[in-house]
């Protein structure tokens, strides 16, 4: 009844009042809002995510100051804790994985978009994208009891005849260490650097190869001076996205770094990574101290991830125009 | 003559080497898989699956206890996660317009490259301090901030994609906005929903780095879910690092039936919904 009212009498009640009223009776305001309420919970979370990991980690952080990203003595019975072992870990670790895994998986993510006949493309698609689902505690098995003997045995002595005058290939050949966790790391996102920067070259336009073919470029020619470069930011980005994965990658690591906080320069050598840290010592810290320390690597984890996936995104949504945040 | 020659040689030349390329990817899955049939097919038995862990040293015993609690703690993130994730990618495939959607958006996929180590640590802060326990419903709220940044999206992602004309039709028919998107948007793209859901779960059911500080582990039944409690992933790691061999024996056991549950949710998943699957 009120409806009609309102129909018949437009310019005297004011008109936005009784569309409200009757759309929040039949519904749709309600919706709107219960909706709008489980998404913001997303924006909750985050803060609170950021909120916890910097309220948890004030003690170290008034301790150390910024020194704790500089010294490298991690001694928790002494309550000294410098983190630089583990941030180069990291960074050597993440290092050696990005200079395998980029030309595996941009090589792999042409011959997938450009090269490959389609029915053989979408079955090794398929392949890949499982690979990507393999949960990280699988990688770091195989990796313990395959990879491991057989970087000790075949690979690292092999390295160390033939490039042994780099000090990155020299010293004893342990299995375990920086080189055994690239390794594993490289494997784990080559399938996102694949499925990304497929996407990427997919999302070429046709007539881009088109005007390549036609003033006589071979298939080869026409993909790697035009499809390839049109597609360049997206296959960035998808590198910066496989680092960051790679960066706060725990359980494969963890198995097969060693786990002994020491800067190294040769890659068979034994180290720690930011992640493996934390998975190992969190659960025995009993001094607050220690925790406060693991938090602070943790949020720091946290924020490096966030700044490079922020870059990435953009980078890759520059490219598909459906990267994340477009509709 | 010779320089057509040379460029027809560099084309087949790199055909051949980015096809190795993609080869070698795909090698590494039958690599894994192959190592884990081998080694954890023999191991694999009833006992596996019915009787608990026995004590370091001694041989046999099994992980059901760990299954169970894999089960339940998946269980929780997914009665947490999912309504939220669902809800909200309707909101963000329905009713968002603006710089309010944009922003959930941005931070859903941030939050989704954000490293589960952290999660297990934000879980921590919010539910094992105040309970002054490790226990599955701490492991699974860890589990479940995972959950929801990739529900969300995929969502969204598959109601987008229903036409427009199916709205228009309903609306025309005289439903309202919220009848339209329960009665014909979401089941037009239910399938895809459900898929981005399953694929969702099966991710979480293989984290082990957030559970480490959640649910713990347990080498025995936990009576309830303020328990610490096994999770299939935990056990597979404690084994791996120990050093007897007939743990090791059974993390490859246990790797085993992971890797086949999870490539089986995987493939279901997929070609139920063969064009278009999501990632992650």
């Amino acid at each position: 009844m009120e409806d009609t009212a309102a129909l018949l009498e437009p310019g005297i009640q004011e008109p936005s009042q009784p569309a409200f009223l009757s759309r929040l009776r039949n519904g749709d305001e309600i919706a709107h809002l219960v909706t709008l309420i489980f998404a913001a919970a997303i924006l909750l979370i985050s803060v609170l995510l950021v909120f916890e990991l910097y309220g948890s980690s004030v003690e170290a952080r008034h301790k150390f100051g910024w020194g704790f990203f500089l010294t490298s003595r991690w001694d928790p019975v002494a309550g000294q804790f410098g983190a630089l072992p583990f941030i180069y870990g990291t960074v050597v670790t993440s290092a050696v994985a990005l200079v395998i895994s980029v030309p595996l998986g941009v090589g792999a993510a042409i011959f997938l978009s450009e090269l490959a006949p389609p029915r053989i493309s979408d079955a090794l698609t398929f392949i890949i994208e499982l690979l990507a689902a393999v949960p990280s505690v699988i990688y770091g098995v195989v990796a313990m009891f395959a990879l491991v003997p057989l970087l000790r045995d075949p690979i690292q002595p092999f390295l160390k005849r033939t490039l042994g005058f780099l000090p990155l290939f020299q010293g004893p050949s342990y299995g375990v260490g920086f080189l055994a966790a690239g390794v594993i790391l490289a494997l784990m996102v080559v399938p996102f650097i694949i499925s990304i920067s497929r996407e990427s070259l997919l999302a070429v336009p046709n007539e881009q190869r088109e005007a390549a073919l036609a003033v006589g470029a071979t298939r080869w020619e026409s993909t790697w001076q035009v499809v390839v470069p049109y597609a360049r930011l997206g296959i960035i980005g998808s590198v910066f996205l496989a680092l960051a994965r790679a960066l706060g990658e725990t359980m494969a690591v963890t198995m097969v770094i060693g786990n002994t906080p020491h800067i190294a320069t040769s890659l068979f050598a034994t180290g720690y990574t930011i992640p493996a840290v934390i998975a190992n010592e969190f659960t025995e810290a009993t001094e607050n101290l220690h925790l406060s320390a693991l938090v602070e690597l943790g949020l720091v984890l946290f924020l490096l991830t966030i700044v490079i996936n922020g870059f990435a995104r953009l980078m890759v949504l520059a490219t598909t125009r459906r990267g994340s945040a477009h509709p | 003559m010779t320089q057509h020659r040379w460029r027809n040689f560099i084309n087949a030349l790199m055909f051949g080497v980015t096809a190795a390329c993609a080869l070698a990817t795909v090698l590494v899955l039958f690599w894994i898989l192959g190592f884990l049939l081998w080694n954890g097919g023999k191991s694999l038995n009833l006992a596996f699956f019915t009787q608990l862990p026995k004590p370091p040293g001694e041989t046999g015993g099994g992980m059901a206890n760990a299954i169970v609690g894999s089960v339940q703690i998946v269980l929780i993130a997914s009665i947490i996660g999912i309504p939220i994730g669902f809800l909200g990618g309707i909101y963000l495939a329905e009713f968002g317009r603006g710089a309010f959607p944009f922003l959930v958006r941005y931070t859903a996929d941030l939050l989704n490259g954000v490293p589960s180590i952290v999660m297990g640590l934000f879980a921590y802060a919010i539910v094992v301090r105040p309970m002054h326990q490790f226990s599955a419903l701490a492991g699974g709220v860890a589990l479940s901030v995972i959950l929801i940044p990739t529900t969300i999206r995929t969502t969204e992602q598959f109601l987008r994609a229903v036409p427009q004309t199916l709205r228009e039709g309903a609306l025309a028919l005289g439903a309202n906005k919220w009848k339209t998107i329960a009665t014909v948007v979401v089941p037009a793209a239910v399938r895809g929903v459900a898929t981005g859901m399953i694929l969702g779960i099966a991710r979480i059911a293989g984290e082990s780095a957030p559970l480490l500080f959640t649910s713990f582990g347990n080498d025995y039944w936990s009576r309830s879910l303020g328990q610490p409690t096994s999770a299939l992933p935990l056990m597979i790691y404690k084994y791996a690092i120990s050093p007897y061999a007939d743990w090791h024996r059974q993390a490859w056991a246990a790797g085993l039936v992971l890797l086949v549950l999870m490539l089986l949710l995987n493939i279901s998943a997929r070609l139920v919904l063969s064009p278009g699957a999501p990632r992650n």
